[in-house]
């Protein structure tokens, strides 16, 4: 996984946006203020957000002066969940959910399709430098499988022409809308059942 | 006291306790690995799993408070299957690297396969790899023999007090590592080498070199400062190949300096074998008879005035009387074993040791430094100043400014006025200080320098006295005394009684009033050279030999047996555990030699009387490995002045303190990496 190793190329400075400190100051106020350093989570989730998707190094140093912890714990933090980047991704950053029900739906075709349009390996940067993606583990959408994680959005119940459509104009830096690409609302029945003589979409 | 039941036998245990340290009064031996007594319970090796009556699955008994009545069987087939399956996993990415690991012999992993393990693997997968480490010029790094018990993490986080180790990534990822893999920058860092129970932190200087079972083993002191902390000496025929941590409560727990353990490659190097005269300007070999008659002739041809004796750093009571009584037979007086001129009153015990003693740091609730940098003056006693903030928060104020101590303290003021207001009884903290019970007040030897050195540490005397911080079962008055011979040497009195006299050596060395200059081991004094003649006795070509016109060879420290006495006033033996190198010889044999030479045969001295003698002179000696003991305390009254000065900490050079680091190539790479980290700063990315 080489998203969990140190990236070469590192920013030499990082602070929080203005915006950023709004919302960090909002985040210290909900632990006490002798366990101020239980913040580094959510500020590193912060970081990453700012800096498109990935945690560089002076970031973590910026958090653990801010916590005032070591800069050792803040780094053992990042390492260890899989969900922060420690290198630099996609501004797009695409997680296919390889996990068994999605890969008996059929998976393995998104997997290709992201090797054909985007990148030939995981966490590559496409040609046109704005995409990445990676397999990733089950995102808890098995109910509407095959699906794909696109930042903060889930594009579900995709085939191949809808991946396609979805990669296409992701390309072109033109997100379509996330949900659900077989019309269903939510996690709702795709058929209009009538249960207790009442409607339901 | 409650009760629990260990393998059928019922035991008293203290509230408190682990179950694991319930079955080591029992008398009952548990494995482990991640557990230590002196670090924080981690519960993760699994190792220590014991059986418990009515608990479904084994118990990790170092994480398992012990409680009353509960019923524990450790030799049940269990137990056996517990141990044997959690050895197999250990084991399962550990290499089967024995033959080439340093460890090995001494290695817990190895030990403990022998006895709760299985004899073969099921596991044919392929093993993990991990990437080399760099963890600076000590430690050698082998990850993939790494079982993660995080002793090295608990260790520099608690104990040594630089969070910089920690653990990577997550399960089979999970990697050891100090941050962005730079040296650790603790004093103390070399120590997680003795902990790790496998052989993933080794010892670089020592990497290869012998195996634990062909070294000969000395149990004896350390000399590098004066703690007097407690070592063994391994050594290989003449070699000294290392140096460990002995155990010892009372002062250095089970820990030792990286000064203290790898300073020990200077013993080999710049040594000096055979006696040397300076002729043309050039050091040339000699032979002892002609060394000794150059000597004698400039004895004879110089007014005893203008002789002058020098005890140094590493000299210890037995070597430092006999040159006493030396000089004595010679009717010279000016003797002298201060570096700097400081304040010393030497009339009384109490007013040069370190009272509180370093156990009673445990007990404070309150410590003051007063000009001195513990951590890098005494390395040992400033991890127990630690070890009272991090596990009691015991506060801790400094007058001057010390820099990074590895714990937080707060700083009162750098002045000399800042004294007088405590001791006015003006401010916040005059009046903590009065509140609490068994305060600490540590003075260095940067106080001493000053001009109102007397007044700090003589009104400190009265105050205490009249708030009575000083009785029978507590003195708060303590000195920091930076190196091991000083507490002793004051006890040989070295220095005259009087005040006067005591600063006249030094008066008489700036105004180059010597003739001759007897410079015995000693090389830290700061000596402008003008016409002397200067005969140095000593182990290393170090400063001392540098300006020497007559070099006599003598023994290191491991390479005789001599006492020492630390700066709690505790005298230690330091063993002899090697032999001279070339021609040298011990010191008081040296001055035998000469007093011979000079048909002086009555003054002659032998080991057993110098022995005797000196312990005859330490007053308020007890025992060996003992504290002194005060029946009463006087105080008598002295008079001194105040003037307003900053109060101006000298750093030391730490890993260039004495002769012996100084020659140890080891020490001169840990001080460079340190300049490195002070010039670039290590927040460069």
């Amino acid at each position: 996984m080489s998203l969990k190793k140190v990236h070469d190329n590192q920013p030499k400075d990082f602070t929080f946006s203005n915006e950023n400190l709004k919302k960090a100051e909002e985040i210290l106020k909900r632990y006490p203020k002798k366990n101020k350093k239980s913040a580094v989570m959510p500020f590193l989730y912060l970081a990453q957000k700012q800096n498109d998707n990935w945690i560089p190094l002076a970031a973590m140093k910026y958090i653990a002066n801010y916590l005032s912890m070591p800069y050792i714990s803040v780094y053992e933090v990042a390492t260890f969940y899989t969900m922060y980047n420690l290198a630099p991704v996609g501004r797009h950053f695409i997680q296919v959910c390889t996990t068994t029900p999605c890969l008996i739906r059929g998976a393995d075709k998104i997997v290709q399709l992201c090797k054909e349009k985007i990148a030939s390996k995981e966490n590559e940067i496409s040609k046109n430098g704005s995409c990445s993606w990676m397999e990733v583990e089950c995102l808890g959408a098995c109910v509407s499988a095959p699906m794909i994680q696109i930042n903060d959005d889930y594009y579900e119940d995709l085939d191949e022409k809808s991946t396609k459509e979805i990669l296409d104009s992701l390309i072109k830096d033109k997100p379509l809308k996330p949900g659900s690409y077989r019309g269903r609302k939510n996690t709702s029945p795709e058929k209009k059942k009538l249960i207790n003589g009442e409607n339901h979409a | 006291m409650p009760k629990i039941i260990i393998n059928g036998k019922e035991i008293e245990f203290e509230k408190g306790m682990t179950v694991l340290q319930a079955c080591e009064l029992a008398d009952v031996e548990i494995p482990r690995f991640c557990y230590h007594e002196k670090l924080s319970i981690a519960g993760n090796c699994r190792m220590c799993l014991v059986e418990l009556d009515k608990s479904p699955k084994p118990i990790a008994s170092c994480a398992m408070p012990a409680a009353e009545g509960m019923n524990i069987k450790t030799n049940t087939s269990l137990v056996e299957k517990a141990r044997k399956g959690v050895m197999e996993f250990l084991l399962a990415n550990h290499p089967l690297d024995c033959p080439v690991c340093d460890q090995g012999g001494e290695c817990d992993l190895q030990d403990q396969s022998m006895y709760y393990g299985v004899d073969k693997s099921r596991f044919v997968e392929n093993k993990r790899q991990v990437k080399e480490k760099y963890m600076g010029p000590l430690i050698k790094t082998q990850m993939t023999r790494c079982i993660h018990c995080t002793r090295c993490v608990r260790f520099a986080t608690e104990v040594a007090g630089v969070p910089e180790i920690g653990a990577i990534g997550r399960g089979e990822n999970m990697e050891i590592t100090t941050y962005l893999e730079k040296a650790m920058e603790s004093e103390l860092s070399a120590n997680v080498i003795d902990l790790c129970p496998v052989g993933a932190l080794t010892s670089k200087p020592y990497a290869f070199e012998a195996r634990p079972w062909e070294l000969k083993k000395t149990e004896s002191i350390d000399v590098t400062d004066a703690v007097g902390s407690n070592i063994r000496i391994d050594t290989y025929n003449w070699e000294v190949k290392r140096i460990l941590p002995r155990l010892n409560n009372n002062i250095n727990e089970e820990w030792i300096s990286d000064k203290t353990r790898f300073s020990c490659d200077g013993l080999l190097k710049q040594r000096l074998d055979t006696p040397y005269i300076k002729r043309n300007n050039k050091l040339q070999k000699s032979s002892w008879d002609e060394a000794i008659s150059l000597l004698i002739d400039k004895l004879k041809s110089t007014d005893l005035n203008e002789i002058g004796g020098h005890i140094g750093d590493l000299v210890n009571l037995e070597n430092a009387l006999s040159f006493k009584k030396f000089f004595a037979a010679l009717k010279i007086n000016n003797l002298e074993f201060r570096e700097r001129k400081y304040y010393i009153n030497p009339t009384e015990k109490i007013n040069y040791i370190f009272n509180s003693s370093i156990k009673g740091i445990d007990e404070t609730d309150l410590i003051l430094l007063i000009g001195t940098n513990p951590r890098l003056e005494a390395t040992m006693l400033n991890a127990r100043i630690r070890k009272a903030f991090a596990q009691r928060r015991v506060p801790v104020y400094s007058i001057g400014d010390p820099g990074d101590l590895t714990y937080d303290y707060t700083k009162i003021g750098n002045t000399t006025d800042d004294i007088k207001k405590i001791l006015n009884i003006e401010g916040k903290f005059s009046k903590e200080l009065l509140s609490s019970k068994k305060p600490i007040i540590i003075i260095g030897e940067s106080a001493l320098e000053l001009k109102s050195g007397k007044y700090i540490i003589e009104e400190f005397k009265k105050f205490l006295k009249a708030n009575n911080f000083i009785n029978k079962d507590w003195n708060a008055l303590n000195f920091l005394p930076q190196n091991a011979s000083t507490v002793g040497l004051i006890d040989l009195k070295i220095l005259p009684n009087k005040e006067e006299e005591n600063n006249s050596f030094f008066e008489k060395l700036k105004k180059n009033k010597f003739k001759l200059l007897y410079l015995l081991g000693s090389d830290n004094l700061n000596i402008k050279k003008n016409n002397e003649f200067i005969v140095y006795q000593g182990s290393h070509g170090d400063r001392g030999a540098e300006i020497a016109d007559l070099i006599f060879p003598s023994a290191a420290f491991t390479e005789q047996t001599g006492l020492y006495e630390n700066l709690e006033g505790r005298v230690q033996e330091c063993k002899k555990a090697s032999y001279p190198i070339g021609e040298a010889l011990e010191d008081w044999k040296i001055f035998n030699l000469i007093l011979k030479k000079l048909k002086k045969n009555d003054h002659l001295m032998n080991f057993e009387n110098l022995r005797e003698e000196v312990l005859s002179l330490i007053p308020n000696f007890t025992k060996l490995n003992e504290l002194p003991s005060f029946k009463d305390i006087r105080t008598s009254n002295q008079s001194s002045y105040f003037v307003n000065e900053e109060v101006f900490i000298k750093q030391l050079d730490y890993f260039f303190t004495n002769a012996i680091s100084r020659a140890s190539k080891t020490m001169s790479e840990c001080r460079q990496i340190k300049q490195n980290i002070k010039k670039t700063g290590t927040d460069n990315i």
